[in-house]
Formats: structure tokens, sequence, C-alpha cells
């Protein structure tokens, strides 16, 4: 049997075709019930066609207020957990301390624990403090889960610069700041860049923390999760596509701008 | 070349600066560590204390709480929630094993196979990441439906049968069941166990599976005495990215599951944002983080890449 040896030749490709189906199969799922019209609250069966949701997506009360609010504090915890990740990642790659392998654990400790006793042991904290939950404690939260993921991302950017070239522009009488501006952070400005990424999403997609340290505020995922018990608005499917397509669109014209450089660059 | 000749004069100069740095200098490093260490002590450290102190605290919320280190409350939130716990690492254990089943092909497929398209895959594999993961995890709610065309083929394939006998689903349902969940666990984390694996994968040199099948060895044999091997760096943080938030996640029971399948996140949130049983879970919840740190210390010792912690 012919296909059966082809399937056999081609086991992995095909293994590995099936989950990549597997993954995107909810994104086309979201995209094409962003048309569906429901007749009750939640929008779970196809019934039909229709653009209502396109056409008004802030339709749905509350939806795109909490939608800006998510974009506010991703953006500010973006900020935060970068600079303070990216001041981190070069003391620790840069320079020999006492404490470093100590400090190693305390930046690996947040990603090796579950997020639902971060998210807990921090709602101890405001609670004993008496703090008011809201913005505020919601950005605190996002710096500090944010924060390992930076470090992470442009430590392994900076480990692999060659430190003879900020020797060379000292060489060049290049001060320590016009060396730092001029060649240090051009330079690891791909890692620190991949950091602020990773924060962003991070941020904008977080549930469980906010969840516990939000209060009485509602973030877009928080809005998501009411909807689920309340009913879904299609709205929340044409939010979902828009993200997405917005992502592969930064991602192409990312690589495209990588490659226009890589060639000029020969 | 004529630079050189003049460089010396200012060598005498600028030499001892570099040998014996100021006081000033040498603190570089902790002015760049303290703010987010800073951040990290406070945010991080001191709630995990607070957490712990709590977990020994007696009293209600109208009276106030006290440390009393009353560590009955240990014992009783493991008594009355044990199920939770062991269905937690029963589910993000099976979960973690899927992802790593269905995550080596693909991963292997963008490393070696894929050729022109690997960024193509890349891409396909990171995007989704950027729908929100609540919208997603609703989505398998449609997929799943009863009577919907999962469901059918499923059923005509009698592979329905077979997993309500292992008590995976029920009946003609997968939604609101063990099989449902553990589906959404395995889809929420696929990415993370997939690129780790991509980049160990991809930092194989092509040319010992040529030297493999030189010495005769059957791709199979090539496989389980070269790739694998080599990838296992991949393969531990990808399991301990999956496994770890995959134990404390409640999203995927909550959304999909039923009262039958809560995990021991639902029974924490529960505890501290609606009954406001604070040391109930503050105790949970570090049992939880307990298990896991243990869990992951042993596994890593046991794997052998110990420059992870």
């Amino acid at each position: 049997m012919p296909v059966l040896r082809w399937i056999r030749r081609n086991l992995i490709v095909i293994a590995g075709l099936l989950t990549l189906a597997y993954m995107i199969l909810p994104n086309v799922v979201v995209m094409v019930f962003s048309f569906n019209k429901p007749n009750g609250r939640f929008n779970y069966a196809w019934q039909r066609f229709s653009l209502d949701a396109w056409k008004d997506p802030c339709g749905v009360a509350d939806m795109c207020g909490s939608l800006s609010l998510s974009l506010q504090i991703a953006a500010w915890a973006t900020i935060g957990a970068t600079v303070l990740g990216t001041m981190i990642a070069f003391a620790l790659v840069r320079y020999r301390f006492r404490a470093r392998g100590a400090i190693n654990s305390l930046i690996f400790l947040p990603m090796a624990m579950p997020e639902v006793v971060m998210a807990a042991s921090l709602l101890t904290l405001f609670l004993n403090m008496g703090a008011q939950l809201g913005f505020w404690t919601i950005l605190i939260a996002h710096i500090m889960f944010c924060l390992s993921f930076v470090v992470t991302a442009v430590k392994a950017r900076v480990m692999s610069m060659d430190p003879r070239l900020e020797e060379a522009a000292r060489d060049l009488y290049a001060g320590p700041v016009q060396t730092f501006l001029r060649v240090t952070l051009p330079i690891a400005a791909p890692g620190i860049a991949a950091g602020a990424l990773l924060a962003f999403a991070l941020s904008f997609d977080d549930f469980i923390i906010t969840n516990f340290n939000s209060g009485n505020t509602v973030t877009f995922p928080m809005f998501v999760w009411g909807s689920a018990q309340r009913g879904t608005p299609v709205q929340i499917n044409v939010i979902g596509t828009a993200m997405f397509i917005i992502a592969v669109l930064v991602v192409v014209v990312g690589q495209l701008i990588a490659n226009r450089r890589k060639n000029s660059a020969h | 070349m004529t630079l050189t000749k003049e460089a010396p004069p200012a060598a005498p100069i600028t030499r001892p600066k570099v040998r014996k740095p100021s006081t000033r200098k040498r603190l570089v490093p902790y002015w760049l560590l303290l703010p987010g260490i800073l951040w990290l002590v406070v945010f991080f450290a001191l709630p995990l204390v607070y957490q712990a102190s709590t977990s020994v605290q007696t009293g209600s919320l109208e009276k106030g709480f006290e440390v009393t280190w009353h560590f009955q409350t240990y014992w009783d939130a493991l008594k009355d929630y044990y199920p939770q716990f062991i269905r937690s690492l029963l589910y993000a254990g099976t979960a973690t094993i899927l992802c790593l089943l269905l995550g080596y092909p693909l991963a292997y497929l963008i490393a070696f196979k894929a050729g022109r398209w690997r960024n193509v895959v890349l891409v396909l594999v990171i995007a989704p990441f950027f729908t929100s993961f609540l919208i997603r995890t609703l989505a398998w709610k449609t997929i799943l439906a009863d009577g919907g065309a999962v469901v059918d083929v499923l059923n005509t394939l009698h592979v329905l049968d077979v997993t309500s006998w292992l008590g995976w689903t029920e009946s003609n349902r997968v939604l609101a069941t063990p099989m449902a969940v553990v589906c959404g666990l395995t889809y929420n984390f696929l990415p993370f166990m997939i690129l780790p694996l991509y980049t160990s994968l991809e930092r194989i040199d092509g040319r010992l599976h040529e030297a493999a099948g030189d010495l005769y060895a059957t791709p199979a044999t090539t496989f389980r005495k070269v790739t694998f091997p080599l990838s296992m760096p991949g393969v531990v943080s990808g399991t301990l990215l999956t496994f770890i938030p995959a134990s404390g996640d409640y999203v995927n029971a909550e959304l999909l599951g039923s009262t039958d399948t809560k995990m021991v996140g639902s029974v924490i949130q529960t505890q501290f944002l609606r009954v406001l049983d604070y040391p109930t879970a503050a105790a949970l919840s570090f049992m939880l983080m307990a298990v896991v740190l243990i869990m992951v210390t042993v596994y890593i010792r046991r794997s052998g890449t110990e420059d992870l912690v």
C-alpha cells in the first residue's frame, strides 16, 4: 500500500500538522463566531451570519472600558518591568558580586510557582496593609510577575554580546553615557524588545493574579470571565479576532524589517 | 597602524584607575539591582511570609485574625480538599504528558522539516497567544458541545464508550468531564512546551543525524540515541513550564468542567474571595507551593540539569 508507506515516512510531519491544527482550531472558532447572530445570551451555537458585532464592537456596556483599562495597565507594567528587569539583567551579566546566586534564585522563583500561590499571597499582603484594591494593586502585581521574564529575555541577549565592542568605543574616547547610548543599548535592544513584548502580552492576558488583586476593578480578562456566566456577547469574539490579526501583522512586519536590515547589511 | 604609536602616553594615566575601581564604581551593580530586587522582595517574598503567617491564624472577619500557631488548619484543609489536590496533580500531570507527546512532533517539524516555512509555523504557534486565553478556552465550549461535530465523531468511532468506561467522560458528553478539562489544560500550555523543545532541537547539529545514519542506525535508533538525549534540556524546561502553571490553574476546570472536576486552584479562589476563610485558603496555597517545589526539585535532580536552580 503506497498510501500507508507515505504516511509512515511522513509520520512526524503529519503528527506535527495535527498538533498545529489543534492549536489553531479555537482561533478559527473565535473568528467564525464573531460573524454569528446568536438567539439567546450565549454565543455557543451557530445561528446565522451577521456583521452586526463588527459594525459596533463597543456596543456592549463596559467592554471597551475594560479593554482600554487592560491596555493602560499592560503599557505601564511593560515600562516598569522592562526598566527594572533590564537593570537587573545588566548587573547579573556584567558584574561579579556577592549574593549573585541568591539573586538568581529570587528571579527564578516567581516563574517556578503556580500563579494562584503568588496571587493569594499578594492578596494577604494587601489585606494586611489595608491597601485599596484596584488599579495600583493590579499594576504592582503585574510588574512583579513580568519582571523575571524580562530579566531572562534581556540576560540571554546581553550574554551573547561582545564586551570588546564597548571597549572599542571607550578606546575611541566615548564617555560612559555615550558608550551606553550609542553602543550597548542598540545591541541589547532586540533582547529588551522581546522582554517588553512578553511583558505586555503576559500583563494584558493575565487573569488569575488580577482576579485576586483587582477588587471591583474590571480588566478585559475579568470582563470575559464574568461574561462566561452572564452570557458572552459576540463582540468578545470580534476583539479576540482583531487581536489575533494585529499580532500576526506585527510579527510579519517585524520579520520584513529584520529581513530588509539583514539584506542591506550584506 | 599609526594610531598605536600615539596610544602609549595615555596608558599610564588610565591604567591604575582600571585596576583599582573606586567605591562608586564597585557599587554600580548594587544600584542597578536595588529597585528591581526591592520590588521582588516586597511584592513576592514578603507576601509569602504573610501567607505563612495567615495560615496559622484563627479568628473571623468581624473580630479579626490572630496568629495562634493553629497548625490544625493544615490538617483540616487536607482532609476536606485532598480530592481536589490529587485531581490537580493528576490533571496537570496528564496534560504535561499529552503536551510532550503532541508538542514534540511539532517542535521537530519546525526545527528540521519546515525549511522555508519555519517562520510561518513559528508565527502560527505564537500568534494564538495574543487572543486572550479566556476567549480561546471559551471556544472549546463550542467545539466540545453536546451533539457537536467532535462529540459525534468520537461517538461514531466508539471512543466515548472507552473513555466513559475509564471515567474520563460521561455517556455521550465530553463537556463538563475530566476529559474536557485535560483537553483545555493541554491546549493552553502547549506553546510553553513547544518553544523550549524547539530551541533545544534547533541547536542540534544536523550532521549528527547523518553520522548516525552512516553508522547504520535506523531513524528510530537515531532518535532514541541521538536526538532525544540532546533535546533533554528542552524536555525538562518544557515539562516544568507546563506542569507548574497547570497544577495551580482553575480557569479550565471552571469553564470546561463541573463540580466533580474542581482543582485546588478553584478551592483557593473560593475560600479567599467568596468564603473569606483566609487561614484555610492560605494553608492550601502554601501546601500547593510546597508540593510543586518539592516535585520540581526532585525532577530537576533526577534529570540531571541542575543549572536551572
